[in-house]
């Protein structure tokens, strides 16, 4: 009686350990050049540094109280640590400003785009993927030419007139706020453009048949339509903002840093590596929480769709 | 009544194309004008000089830019091969299928890498790469090629899985039916239908690997640039128009990749 | 159950087969034990999820059954991948490879079975004349119609010869006309090629015009099965009457039994004879059923087997049905063929009675 559920049962486990084995060389991969390392670094944050990099293998949570506080080296005293403190809110605060930058800038865009007629809506979204694929470094390269102080901003401003010096305007906040709005901005528009796409325009034309105005369709059916590709948008640009390493890098001129840089200069000249360790495990976790945040929002809206 | 000759539009929103069309010109703009310095002739990135192709010539003639040219294509060549045949293999391991014990998990760490900021990433490699080269000895571009693959498979894990979720599973039911062994159907079914969005995963990891700067600047050995390292060590000097002639060449290469997997991908679908 | 005297293709044995487990489980085949004979035409005809599909993926391998066996010719195929069994399946969805031509779709089967060439080379043309396609061999599927693209899928499955051919549903997917046409085509070929053919429709009239016996299956269990003929005049159970066709449904009181037949008194005090699926003791309250063409309707209510008003005429073309609210509150249905000759003798709201042809009633096993 039992040979027939014994047949079933084995092709089933066979093939839940055939899946496994086809997934084990990505799995291990991942586990040992992405994801095992992280433990590595999560230790790190507990040592002692070394006089010249590395670690000595001495506890310490020195490097945990120092993200946020500094130990006065005469009288051994803690206190906020003003420096760092500064830079994760330049971090936090950049990044708050790139996401809104590109979300205002980009619903007009992706509305734009979600409007043509079929055959020429791909090559309005074609035009906009070109530029995130492209090489990132290139990009800031590109805005940093344009902004510098012999650049084609200043050549147009001082050549019109309007200022008779060249404007400062690279190795600032603004020039990194500028370059990280203009890497990420095709990763806001393509979740908005994706939630935009899907309007069934009918809820627009209610909408006027309502008598609600033009302002008043948008604010009260697309954007509330286009919701999901706004959180999803915001949260896609705001991670990769904060983690930012490159273009701070480059329009920051080591002078503005931003967490990214940061974290390198503790493994470079700072020679402080359970700080670098502890100052990415802060990182991570302020990722990892924003995206928490946004599957929830995701999970509720799924379970409601209609609410 | 002659007023209301234009029908009403219930798409259109005021302002919105104007804001749009600036977006576009903006996100063009620097990409255009680095370009088309790349082309001058004086020694400045700003002065127009008049047209000329010696910074692509002194790109050539480059020792360091060949060489950190050819160690980027070798790299990502390497991790784009491994990381597409492992995020195949995984993406048939994770698709079509009642959900098991795992499979989530599984999901979730195959999508780790896009989610972990690089410049964490980078720093956990350093620091375990590391340990590594002092315990084997070895500092080859081993530790490169392991790195960007990790990366790399999410990329070309997305749209092989995309690939497999819309593909009609009754196929492979019918090659079963008609005698093929699960390798022959794999091989005479699956993969043929499979291979659009092998080549666009493949694809994708390329140009990944290709651009990446965060990871390769912190695992990279003594010697060991490729060119997006290159440059970004090039732009804390004084910047010639060789820098925008080896940023042409390679937007051009990135471009002719994703115009590629543009139209082959619109050519299926 | 009687001996049967054909040979048996494929014998059913007790099989039930369990999705999920626990508190999740779904019994999608409930100890279901079937034969079916060798090159007959059988259908199994149920409403959706009642199982005929699990049934017909068990028999050709893609699931396996949690209880029971399935034998092929007496050998239990059960343990078999569907790749090693000689049964083949034409698909609902056709699932025609569309990375290969007609021709080489057809050829599939027989490459993999190892087949020479030249061989194959002669199958496929055969196969391509058997169902009218032979100028269509080197077209890609997707360029060619449905009604194309579901001969396809038969050649295919044909083409290896199969002991049985498993049809899930072909016909669902085209329009009227065109389904008219294949099932004339179907009969066509499973007499043409001698090969059993078991055939799985929730369309009742399609199974009762083209298959030798049929089984009706409802949540998980099969609960008739017999010839279309048997089916549709002698239905064994409610659903089952109420499933295939238009029926009526009495409450009647069983008076007395005689040789299969037993005397039942209907609402309203007549007696009629009314038939028994099986011997059984009776007594009490049973059901009854009638076909509505096998009612008479007569505007003289005196003497007839049922009395009511006549409420509603529902003229259909070819025949014309008369809801008639018999004393109870019950609504019986009468189907009278339209002639030339027939006039409208009856109007809405006037007294009727309804005579039942002799044997037109059948008990329900409850």
């Amino acid at each position: 009686m039992g040979t027939a559920s014994e047949i079933a049962r084995r092709i089933e486990a066979k093939d839940i350990r055939d899946r496994w084995l086809l997934s084990a060389p990505a799995l291990i991969i991942i586990a040992l050049c992405a994801i095992g390392p992280l433990t590595i670094v999560f230790v790190y944050s507990f040592l002692t540094p070394g006089d010249y990099g590395d670690v000595v293998w001495k506890f310490s949570p020195d490097a945990w109280i120092s993200v946020l506080f500094q130990r006065d080296i005469f009288d051994g005293t803690w206190s906020f640590a003003d420096a760092h403190l500064s830079i994760f809110w330049r971090s936090v605060w950049l990044s708050l400003m790139t996401t809104l930058l590109t979300l205002v800038l980009g619903f007009p865009t992706a509305y734009f785009i979600a409007t043509r007629p079929e055959r020429t809506r791909e090559i309005w979204l074609f035009l906009i993927t070109i530029p995130f694929w492209t090489n990132l470094l290139i990009r800031t390269f590109a805005i940093q030419e344009v902004i510098r102080n012999e650049g084609i901003v200043n050549a147009l401003l001082t050549g019109t007139g309007i200022t008779d010096r060249p404007i400062q305007m690279l190795y600032t906040d603004f020039a990194i706020l500028l370059g990280l709005a203009y890497v990420y901005f095709p990763l806001m528009v393509l979740p908005l453009y994706a939630s935009m796409e899907k309007i069934d325009f009918r809820l627009v034309e209610a909408g006027y048949d309502l008598y609600a105005n033009r302002w008043k369709v948008l604010r009260r059916i697309i954007i509330p339509l286009a919701k999901p590709g706004i959180v999803a948008g915001s949260i896609l640009v705001f991670i990769p903002s904060l983690g930012a390493y490159v273009t701070p890098r480059v329009l920051g001129g080591g002078v503005k840093l931003m967490l990214g840089n940061f974290i390198e200069l503790q493994f470079g000249q700072g020679r402080n590596w359970p700080l670098g360790a502890s100052l990415s495990m802060t990182l991570l976790a302020i990722v990892l929480a924003a995206l928490f945040m946004y599957i929830h929002f995701t999970a509720r809206r799924g379970g409601n769709t209609h609410g | 009544m002659a007023r209301s000759r234009h029908a009403f539009d219930v798409r259109h929103q005021s302002g919105f194309p104007t804001i749009a069309l600036t977006c576009f010109f903006l996100l063009y703009l620097p990409i255009a004008t680095l370009v088309v310095y790349a082309f001058n002739s004086g020694t400045s990135i700003a002065t127009w000089e008049g047209l000329s192709l010696r910074w692509f010539q002194a790109a050539w003639n480059n020792d360091k830019v060949i060489d950190a040219s050819l160690r980027s294509i070798q790299i990502a060549t390497c991790a784009a091969v491994i990381a597409t045949a492992v995020a195949t293999m995984a993406a048939i391991a994770t698709t079509r299928t009642r959900p098991y014990r795992g499979l989530n998990a599984k999901y979730a760490f195959i999508n780790m890498p896009l989610m972990v900021p690089e410049i964490v990433v980078a720093v956990a490699l350093l620091i375990f790469f590391s340990r590594i080269k002092v315990a084997t000895g070895y500092s080859g571009l081993g530790y490169l090629i392991a790195a960007h693959t990790a990366f790399c498979i999410p990329f070309a894990y997305l749209p092989i899985r995309a690939r497999l979720e819309t593909m009609d599973l009754s196929l492979e039911t019918a090659a079963a039916d008609l005698y093929a062994s699960p390798w022959q159907a794999f091989r005479r079914v699956t993969l043929p239908l499979l291979w659009p969005g092998i080549l666009a995963g493949l694809m994708l990891a390329f140009v990944i690997s290709l651009d990446d700067v965060v990871i390769t600047e912190f695992v990279k050995s003594g010697g060991q640039d490729t060119l997006p390292t290159y440059m970004l060590g090039q732009l804390r000097r004084v910047v010639t128009p060789e820098m925008n002639a080896i940023s042409t060449v390679f937007l051009l290469l990135s471009i002719a990749i994703v115009t590629i997997f543009f139209f082959v991908s619109r050519k299926r679908s | 159950m009687p001996e049967r005297p054909e040979k048996s293709t494929i014998e059913i044995r007790h099989v039930s087969k369990v999705f999920g487990s626990g508190e999740n489980a779904v019994i999608a085949l409930d100890d279901v034990s079937l034969d079916i004979r060798e090159n007959e035409f059988f259908t199994l005809l149920g409403p959706s999820g009642c199982g005929k599909t699990t049934l017909l993926r068990l028999i050709a391998g893609f699931s396996y059954p949690t209880e029971g066996e399935i034998k092929l010719y007496g050998q239990d195929i059960a343990p078999l991948p569907p790749y090693k069994r000689p049964v083949n399946t034409v698909f609902q969805s056709y699932a025609l490879f569309p990375h290969m031509s007609v021709g080489e779709n057809i050829a599939f089967g027989l490459e993999m079975l190892g087949r020479p060439k030249s061989a194959i080379r002669t199958r496929v043309e055969e196969m391509l004349a058997l169902v009218r396609m032979e100028h269509l061999r080197d077209r890609k599927t997707a360029q060619i119609s449905g009604g194309q693209q579901q001969r396809v899928a038969l050649a295919r499955a044909l083409a290896p010869q199969p002991k049985v051919l498993l049809l899930d549903e072909p016909l669902s997917a085209l329009d009227y006309k065109l389904r008219k046409d294949m099932q004339i085509e179907l009969k066509r070929l499973q007499h043409e090629t001698g090969i059993t053919f078991i055939f799985v429709t929730h369309d009742q009239e399609e199974a009762l015009t083209m298959s030798d016996r049929l089984a009706v299956m409802s949540s998980g269990r099969i609960l008739q099965i017999g010839n279309p003929r048997q089916i549709y005049d002698r239905p064994a159970e409610r659903f089952v009457a109420d499933f295939i066709g238009e029926t009526n449904f009495l409450t009647a009181e069983v008076t007395g039994l005689a040789n299969g037949k037993a005397e039942v008194a209907l609402p309203g005090g007549a007696k009629i004879h009314a038939l028994l699926t099986e011997d059984r003791e009776l007594n009490g309250a049973v059901s009854v059923v009638v076909r509505p063409e096998h009612a008479e309707i007569v505007s003289n209510a005196n003497g007839a087997d049922l009395k009511g008003r006549l409420a509603n005429i529902v003229y259909f073309g070819t025949d014309t049905l008369y809801h008639v609210v018999l004393e109870t509150g019950e609504t019986f249905i009468v189907r009278r063929q339209n002639s030339r000759k027939s006039v409208d003798e009856f109007s809405e709201g006037t007294a009727v009675g309804i005579i039942l042809a002799d044997g037109s009633a059948q008990i329900l096993r409850d």
